[in-house]
């Protein structure tokens, strides 16, 4: 019954969608405003469509229907109901259904807000969007239907993959992914729009940049949440580990991180425009890439689903998404020119390039170790992949270049400058650098790269700090007292701007605390028997004993052990061992105390009740909390920035770029 | 076109060289092999050193642990008929057992056993437990265990 009724809705969003992606490119022939209109009904009817299957999927979900295939293949009567709604897109089919609906939801969002806008592109970029709708029901119809009918319906299902309900973080992390995935096809439909247009005028890049902008921050969260969730769950410690399916989620970040900063040099002088659109364009197809690689089975790792036919399908679909983009580009990409030019090579202007060109080193490197495993393995049969010194020891250069970067950039004043302006923008904060650098190295930082790392995030943090007052003090300069100044000038003066910087601010803390955690931390394995102890730098850990607790659809082994620092008492930790009822292998869950500048981190490995003993792989990891605080900062000033402001809200920022240089150097000392 | 251009092009294109090179060195350098103890064998000296993830079932009868000590020794085999001892530090997973898949992180020693650094049974991420006792798939072995678990292997305080 309402396998049937799924089918339907996901039937009737397959038509409206090819139908909508149809009438929006004659409607974008034409001119038509009729046309448009109905494009935005089939728009609207596509949300409504994959809504309403994505309702009767959690209907099923909750009731524990098992004549539905894939809660036959995902649901249990034994899992708690938050457990079986996330069953939603914990696999395969789901998951592409639920994509649907984020689909939807965007679509909608992103026509309704565009809907008397920017008539010359909006068709296009809705017969885009709904393009891609098709696409993704044609897989809901076809190779990955979720709502097939189960014959002779089994009593009780298997359940999610226990990994994926061991950890509430699992609740947040994929919609959060999804959100930042499938709001790429946003930007992509724009991008397509000016290119098929021939045209991308000043007016069209605000757009632009705000609809990147969306996903670019739940793409941000997601990640963050990714290895937050890897770092509460899976017990080796820490939060990335070059996982190629990691890296499908990076790689989209960082073209769009790059063509946010490239959109930026568009708005502003009217140029790049060619490049910004390649970058969007990129995004969107590193988005399908990294969702091939999920869902072909080419790589099996925790986030990886089972193997299926779906994957040829998204290859195709890759294939033509390149081959349209790679066509669109030769074929327009000229008509996309400059209206302005950029000045200077040590300007800010330049920077903004050199940004750009170190994303996209780092895009190329990180994309060549996760593809070439898979082109030797299709090519020469052979298995093998690229270890992580290979990640580290390209990245590590390149994250610490950017690093500085983001200090030398803002410092710098827009266009030309003269050598002694360049001297008193870019001589400060060496201040800043130093005085970190020292600090580090008097707490006993010795890494090469972590010392370096610290004293350009010195460099940066003052920069970024100096331009977040600036306003402020601009503001009461011109008489207003402090607090109103505050208040004021970062929401009224550019707020763009100051949310800019926010995001700074939040991405210094991130590479700061990734460089410290993964150097300055200290693990052991300990092997312990009821009531030993055992010291791991300033902690006395004492295993008191194993115990063994029941629920509903798990059995736990808790190993309770006493934690004490510096002779004062700090509780019990219980890292535990789980058995699900539906796997055979237990799936541990590590227990993490949080201080303000370091976790203890306990994992077990082995564990027996009967013998008293326990084997535990113990860590000390510094700042790693950090990470997840500053990524809260990178999305909150995001999300500053795109508020719907008063009219003309960047206006402000453009005044202020241009006051000549000297004037910032002379508000600051 | 002007000299400075000509000189940005060719800027760029060594920069590009550049970078082609070290990314192919770091490659080459970085290459982690999936084997079973067949192939291991026929690398021959290729294996000394080299960074290995060795796929196999653990050989009944197989297991020795030194008492008072997380060190493990076992037998890894193959379908193949391959066989490889194995040497292991560190505190073994909970799963570990005779005709279990596992996937041993290490490299090739000099006197002919498999030096095992970190130890990983297999895991699967569907829903059927793998059967116990059959004969492994290595590929299918070190599928299960590729991405999973994969952290970075510490050094020892």
């Amino acid at each position: 019954m309402i396998a049937a009724a799924g089918r339907v809705f996901i039937l009737l969003a397959l038509l409206v969608s090819s139908a909508g992606a149809v009438a929006g490119f004659a409607a974008a022939r034409r001119g038509s405003a009729a046309g448009w209109r109905l494009t935005r009904v089939l728009a609207y009817a596509f949300a409504a469509s994959m809504a309403a299957a994505n309702a009767l999927m959690v209907w099923a979900l909750l009731a524990r229907d098992f004549s539905v295939s894939y809660v036959a293949h995902v649901g249990s009567r034994s899992v708690p109901d938050w457990v079986a709604v996330v069953s939603l897109w914990s696999s395969l089919e789901g998951s592409i259904l639920f994509w649907g609906l984020v689909l939807g939801a965007y679509v909608t969002a992103a026509t309704r807000a565009n809907r008397a806008r920017h008539p010359e592109y909006m068709p296009y970029a809705a017969a885009v969007w709904l393009a891609c709708g098709a696409f993704f029901s044609f897989l809901l119809a076809g190779p990955a239907q979720p709502f097939l009918t189960v014959p002779h319906p089994p009593a009780d299902g298997p359940g999610p993959n226990p990994l994926l309900q061991n950890h509430v973080l699992m609740v947040v992390h994929p919609p959060f992914l999804y959100l930042g995935y499938v709001g790429m096809t946003i930007p992509f439909g724009l991008a397509s729009a000016a290119l098929l247009r021939g045209r991308l005028g000043h007016d069209f890049i605000r757009p632009l940049r705000d609809w990147l902008l969306l996903p670019w921050i739940f793409l941000t969260v997601a990640i963050v949440l990714g290895g937050w969730w890897a770092y509460e769950v899976l017990g080796w410690g820490g939060y990335w580990a070059w996982d190629p399916v990691e890296n499908a989620s990076f790689l989209p970040w960082l073209t769009a991180t790059a063509a946010l900063h490239s959109a930026l040099l568009t708005e502003r002088k009217g140029v790049l425009k060619g490049w910004t659109v390649t970058l969007v364009l990129a995004t969107f197809l590193l988005t399908i890439l990294g969702t091939f690689m999920t869902r072909s089975g080419v790589f099996n790792s925790v986030h990886s689903f089972t193997q299926s036919a779906i994957g040829p399908t998204i290859l195709v679909f890759l294939a033509l998404s390149l081959v349209w983009s790679v066509g669109l580009l030769a074929a327009r990409i000229d008509r996309l020119s400059a209206e302005g030019r950029l000045e200077g090579s040590a300007s800010r202007d330049g920077m903004f390039l050199v940004n750009n060109l170190l994303f996209v080193l780092l895009t190329f490197t990180i994309l060549i170790g996760t593809v070439f495993p898979l082109v030797v393995e299709a090519t020469r049969g052979v298995q093998m992949s690229v270890g992580r010194p290979y990640f580290d020891r390209m990245a590590v250069p390149i994250g610490v270049a950017l690093l500085l970067l983001m200090g030398v950039g803002p410092a710098l004043p827009w266009g030309r400058a003269t050598p002694d302006q360049l001297k008193r923008a870019l001589l400060p904060p060496v201040v800043g650098a130093l005085a970190a650098a020292a600090a580090a190295a008097l707490l006993g930082v010795r890494a090469p790269w972590t010392l370096v790392a610290l004293a350009f995030g010195g460099y940066t943090a003052q920069v970024t700090l100096r331009e977040l007052w600036l306003p402020v003090a601009r503001r009461r300069a011109q008489g207003a007292g402090l607090r109103q100044a505050l208040v004021e000038s970062p929401l009224r003066q550019g707020r763009r701007r100051t949310a800019a910087y926010v995001v700074h601010a939040g991405a210094v803390l991130v590479v700061v605390a990734i460089a410290v955690s993964s150097t300055m931390g200290t693990s052991k394995e300990l092997q312990l028997r009821e009531g030993e102890t055992a010291t791991l730098g300033a902690y006395t850990l004492t295993f008191l004993k194993a115990e063994q607790v029941r629920e509903p659809h798990r059995e736990s082994l808790v190993a309770r052990i006493a934690v004490a620092r510096g002779g004062r008492d700090l509780g019990i930790l219980t890292p535990r061992m789980n058995h699900y009822e539906s796997q055979r292998e237990p799936v541990g869950t590590p227990a993490v105390r949080t201080s303000l500048f370091e976790d203890l981190y306990l994992s077990v490995m082995n564990i027996d009740a009967s013998q008293g003993t326990v084997g535990l792989l113990a860590m000390v990891n510094p700042m790693v909390a950090w990470i997840w605080a500053a990524a809260a900062v990178m999305a909150l000033g995001g999300l500053a920035a795109l508020l719907p402001g008063r009219r003309g809200a960047a206006a402000p920022a453009r005044v202020e770029s241009r006051g000549p240089a000297p004037s910032r150097v002379a508000a600051e000392g | 076109m002007s000299r400075g251009r000509w000189f940005a092009v060719g800027a760029l294109a060594a920069a590009g060289g550049a970078f082609v090179a070290i990314t192919a060195g770091g490659i080459g350098q970085n290459l982690v092999y999936y084997w079973g103890p067949t192939e291991l064998h026929a690398a021959g000296d290729r294996a000394v050193g080299a960074s290995i993830r060795l796929g196999g079932l653990v050989a009944e009868n197989s297991i020795v642990r030194a008492p008072g000590s997380s060190q493990v020794e076992f037998d890894v085999i193959d379908r193949p008929g391959g066989r490889v001892h194995v040497k292991c530090t560190g505190v073994p997973p909970q799963m570990f057992r005779e005709r279990i898949g596992v996937v041993v992180e290490g490299t090739m020693s000099r006197a002919g056993h498999f030096e095992g650094r970190r130890l990983m049974v297999s895991h699967s991420n569907e829903y059927r437990a793998p059967d116990e006792g059959q004969a492994v798939d290595v590929e299918k072995t070190m599928r299960t265990t590729r991405g999973l678990d994969d952290g970075p292997s510490r050094p020892q305080p």
